[in-house]
């Protein structure tokens, strides 16, 4: 009855859902003193569930007839999603500590919220990947409002649930659409379909898959939830929601464009060229006139959406693999521009949001200004930081691939998204200090501050193991 | 020294003092940064030193493939050598000239041009094209922090500028050396410079590379950011910016557009000589009018660096080695004319010429060190820039007698805003009570400004020492443009010899 070889594919995932299920107990019945425990034991969670990976959950094939895939696609992307969702667990105690304790729920809802994304990156059945989708929205709505009593927070997750709903809807219009001319919903039966010629109800299929699908990678134009969404919510759930569904949901595109629509490369080619370029352009516009630092990250993380769909514009093996070492520098850089943004509190110890407030910091904190200006020039590209090797790679890809206008726009752009970065660090180090910020006395952010910091530093002598890891990933799809 | 590592030393050594550097006490970092700064000097003699003239073309080798993609690839020709003398000669200058000037985060300030100078040996050094990217690209971190924070009054518009459009021309690069990589399958620069790209993509190639370089020169109409840039640096901040990163402009044209796409370069030379006559003139116009020192300065740097581009492009042997004479001259003597500036702005915390005045009745020896850059920069015989002048303009004469008959205007000119400059600053009455109480210069300054008027003079008295290493590089580079040199416009015809005079059998 069991499909044991199928169970031990997904040993990730089982993992975590079993875990969480536990630990919602625990949650429930212990309350929130229980927080501390359940925090500890959902990151041990997260990094079993990445040892798994190692062994056939890594690499195994098929499992459950075709619903979903263990290869080192998923694989790559699972391990940076586990590791965005440790640490978005890790960081949050301090930061809800100051209205009243964190409560229990706060790690088990992450736990939940990566079971869905490992699901969204392994699914090779358009089902699989709806049911993944929706676990992790999910849980991702109610993280959005956990600040109960704050109406932004509320705003934010409103906004979010009624906007994905919306999404979700086109996105399944477009899987029907897709299921009803093709005649299923594996990803490989929908290419073979889609091989002999695209007809009309297929197009709208993959427009309106694509267009659902966008609005999780907040693509422009389905961007406008993202810089409410992100300002609204707490901020270690706005760093975790800029990392690790990003991750997901770009790994997801990746894959059902790839495998399940690799054979209509032309059909789907220019819509990714054009989200990729508006989202370039109107992420690097929109953030110049942001005065909030979490709306600025907001507009930066969507612009690097349209960075990494260079790399899948270029729909070729080196383009995924692009984009895989795109995701991997970019998830570092925005936990640990978070993670700044997480030491940006007043004397009493209320969180400060605007960027005027970074005025001077340059002088009166040099390491967080330091750290803070290396993810900055990182972000906006500027060698020899590694934010500059990720960009280099999917333009490289789209070059090879013969999109010059592309590459030529994409990355001039590139230069107005830079404004905006040099706005922030022109602040720190050009202005005279206004507001002096309460000494960080986490030990836990400043060594994560620091390591990101080292490895956007140090970055280049990785550069052969992260190129052969994405490779990998990228084979697993061709 | 063969086999030792010495130019990975050159470039690793500035960042790892950089980062001592911000650990320490305002007077630390002076002296970590003065003392890196003049062992670099030292290695840079030894390197020059050990560097065999008529030997391979390129020495001090290194290649380590630690980046998968591209290498950690080293290596210096005779062209390099010079930039990499220049670059080591002026840094400990320049930390002399911050010495007192800059008052407020100095462990960040000497951290930042250690950075400046390991990026500035690393553009030099570097032989693969991806490496050589990232260095030319890095020296935009160190250089907006230098101008945004330790700059003057309108700094934050001049970092700005400066950040900006020097990135949006190299961007553009990039892309090219993407596709240069993609189809010749390699990062090698040495390769690279003798492989054959398709003349119809080559014209693409060298626009995307004509535009990073263009805006690094500067030429003329992308010249904006530089008066800004110079006008707001700290005067340390100048004297690199015009003696070493106004150089990887000239230098870029002679690694990469001449060798690597000679068809594309002799279809736009137009656009070169174009621009560069424009540059010449124009800018040499706009120097006379200005009020403000450093502006004069950044304008007439303009213009000089119109004959390295018009050298450059002559693919005539006095053109380029005039081109590479210039661009050495013009960085020890525009960076000393900055210096200059900078040692009254230190007494009088203003750059406007009016301010001054009769300076040589009370500061003689600054008089007399002001008065031979400027003749220095005039071009007078004896000094750098006439050799480096001259032979460009004699390369230009070969190529296009056009091109040479309006870039010799400029060197009127630049006698008349120079001269006019020494006039209102030096000489006639001392009109400020202020400016006439100022002190000579002091022991510093002096050891800051002779050994550049002793270099000047050296390269202006025998330049052989300086052409003699980049000789054989000239020559290749010649070699490697020879199919495809344009027609001179001096058509020399053998004349007939005249038919006998009638008288002649008397």
């Amino acid at each position: 009855m069991f499909d044991t070889a199928s169970l031990l594919l997904t040993a990730p995932e089982l993992i975590l859902s079993i875990g969480a299920t536990a630990l919602m107990l625990v949650a429930a019945f212990a309350g929130d003193k229980a927080t501390r425990f359940v925090s500890a034991a959902a990151v041990a969670l997260l990094a079993l569930a990445g040892l798994s990976l190692t062994g056939v959950a890594g690499s195994g094939g098929t499992a459950f007839n075709g619903l979903y895939s263990a290869d080192a696609f998923g694989a790559f992307a699972k391990v940076l999603i586990y590791l965005a969702a440790s640490v978005a667990i890790l960081i949050a105690p301090r930061w809800f500590e100051r209205e009243d304790r964190l409560r229990a729920e706060y790690p088990v809802l992450i736990l939940f919220s990566a079971v869905g994304m490992g699901m969204m990156v392994s699914a090779t059945n358009l089902l699989s990947l709806y049911v993944g989708l929706e676990l992790q929205s999910l849980a991702a709505y109610v993280l959005a409002s956990f600040m109960r009593r704050d109406s932004r927070s509320a705003e934010a997750g409103l906004k979010y649930f009624v906007l994905g709903a919306l999404a979700s809807g086109i996105l399944l219009y477009g899987i029907s659409l897709l299921y009803g001319f093709s005649g299923t919903t594996e990803y490989a039966g929908v290419a073979k379909a889609l091989g002999d010629g695209v007809n009309l109800g297929e197009l709208f299929g993959i427009v309106f898959l694509l267009s659902g699908i966008a609005f999780k990678v907040s693509a422009v134009p389905f961007h406008m939830w993202t810089p409410d969404v992100y300002e609204g919510a707490p901020t270690p759930v706005t760093a975790f929601f800029a990392s690790a569904p990003k991750v997901a949901a770009i790994a997801m595109l990746v894959r059902v464009s790839v495998s399940g629509m690799g054979t209509a490369t032309h059909d789907w080619q220019q819509i990714i060229i054009f989200m990729s370029l508006a989202s370039i352009v109107l992420g690097a516009a929109g953030a110049i006139g942001q005065t909030n630092i979490k709306r600025l990250l907001a507009y930066s993380s969507i612009n690097n959406v349209g960075f990494a769909l260079v790399g899948l514009a270029a729909g070729t093996e080196a383009g995924v693999a692009a984009i895989m070492s795109y995701m991997a520098i970019y998830v570092v850089m925005t936990l640990g521009s978070f993670l700044c943004v997480l030491q940006m509190r007043d004397q009493t110890g209320a969180p400060v949001e605007t960027i005027a407030s970074l005025s001077g910091l340059s002088q009166t904190n040099k390491g967080l200004a330091a750290a803070f200006a290396i993810f900055m020039f990182s972000l906006a590209g500027i060698p020899p930081l590694f934010g500059f090797w990720a960009k280099f790679l999917v333009f490289e890809a789209a070059v090879k691939a013969g999109l010059f206008p592309l590459a030529a726009i994409g990355i001039a752009a590139s230069v107005i998204g830079a404004f905006y970065y040099l706005k922030i660090i022109k602040t720190m180090y050009f202005d005279e200090p206004e507001t002096r910020y309460a000494r960080g006395d986490s030990l836990l952010e400043k060594a994560l501050i620091a390591t990101s910091a080292a490895f956007i530093v140090l970055g280049y002598g990785l550069i052969p193991a992260l190129g052969s890891a994405s490779a990998a990933a990228a084979k697993a799809l061709f | 020294m063969s086999g030792f590592p010495i130019l990975s030393l050159m470039i690793l050594l500035p960042i790892a003092a950089a980062a001592i550097c911000l650990f320490l006490s305002d007077q630390g970092a002076r002296w970590v940064a003065l003392a890196t700064t003049a062992l670099l000097f030292v290695l840079g003699i030894l390197l020059w030193v050990n560097y065999e003239i008529g030997g391979p073309q390129w020495q001090f080798v290194e290649n380590a493939p630690i980046f998968g993609r591209f290498a950690w690839a080293l290596g210096i020709d005779g062209i390099a050598l010079m930039l990499i003398m220049l670059s080591v000669f002026l840094m400990p200058i320049c930390v002399l000239a911050s010495w007192d000037a800059i008052e407020k985060r100095v462990p960040e300030y000497m951290a930042a041009f250690l950075m400046m100078e390991s990026f500035m040996i690393g553009v030099f050094a570097a032989q693969d094209l991806f490496l050589f990217y990232i260095f030319f690209e890095a020296g935009l971190i160190p250089m907006y922090l230098i101008i945004g924070i330790w700059g003057g009054v309108e700094r934050i518009k001049a970092s700005y500028k400066f950040f900006l459009y020097t990135l949006l021309g190299s961007v553009l690069m990039l892309v090219a050396m993407m596709y240069m990589v993609a189809t010749a399958g390699t990062t090698d620069i040495p390769t690279l410079m003798q492989f054959n790209f398709d003349p119809a993509v080559q014209n693409w190639l060298w626009l995307a590379f004509f535009a990073s370089f263009a805006v690094k020169m500067p030429m003329w109409p992308v010249h904006t950011w530089l008066p800004d840039a110079h006008v707001q640096a700290p005067t340390a901040g100048s004297v690199i910016l015009a003696g070493v990163l106004l150089k990887m402009g000239g230098y870029g044209f002679v690694r990469f557009s001449l060798p690597m796409f000679p068809d594309a370069s002799a279809t736009l030379v137009w656009v070169v000589f174009g621009l560069s006559m424009v540059a010449i003139v124009y800018t040499s116009l706009v120097a006379l009018v200005q009020q403000d020192m450093k502006k004069l300065i950044a304008y007439s740097s303009v213009a000089h660096m119109g004959f390295v581009t018009i050298g450059l492009f002559t693919f005539n042997r006095q053109g380029i080695e005039g081109g590479l004479i210039v661009m050495l001259a013009h960085g020890l003597v525009s960076a000393a004319l900055f210096l200059c500036v900078g040692v009254i702005y230190d007494r009088l915390h203003t750059r406007e010429i009016d301010r001054y005045g009769g300076l040589s009745n009370n500061m003689p020896y600054y008089a007399l060190f002001f008065m031979f850059f400027t003749m220095a920069s005039v071009g007078l015989p004896g000094t750098a820039n006439f050799v480096g002048e001259f032979l460009a303009l004699v390369g230009a004469y070969n190529a296009n007698s056009w091109v040479a008959a309006v870039a010799t205007t400029g060197i009127i000119l630049g006698a008349a805003y120079m001269l006019w400059l020494y006039r209102r600053v030096a000489f006639g009455e001392s009109k400020n009570a202020d400016a006439a109480a100022m002190p000579d210069l002091n022991a510093r300054e002096w050891v800051m400004l002779a050994p550049i008027a002793a270099a000047t003079l050296w390269m202006g008295i025998y330049p052989e020492s300086f052409i003699a290493p980049m000789r054989a590089d000239v020559g290749s580079l010649l070699a490697r443009v020879a199919d495809s040199t344009p027609a001179s416009d001096a058509q020399l015809q053998m004349g007939k010899p005249k038919a006998a005079a009638h008288g002649e059998a008397h």
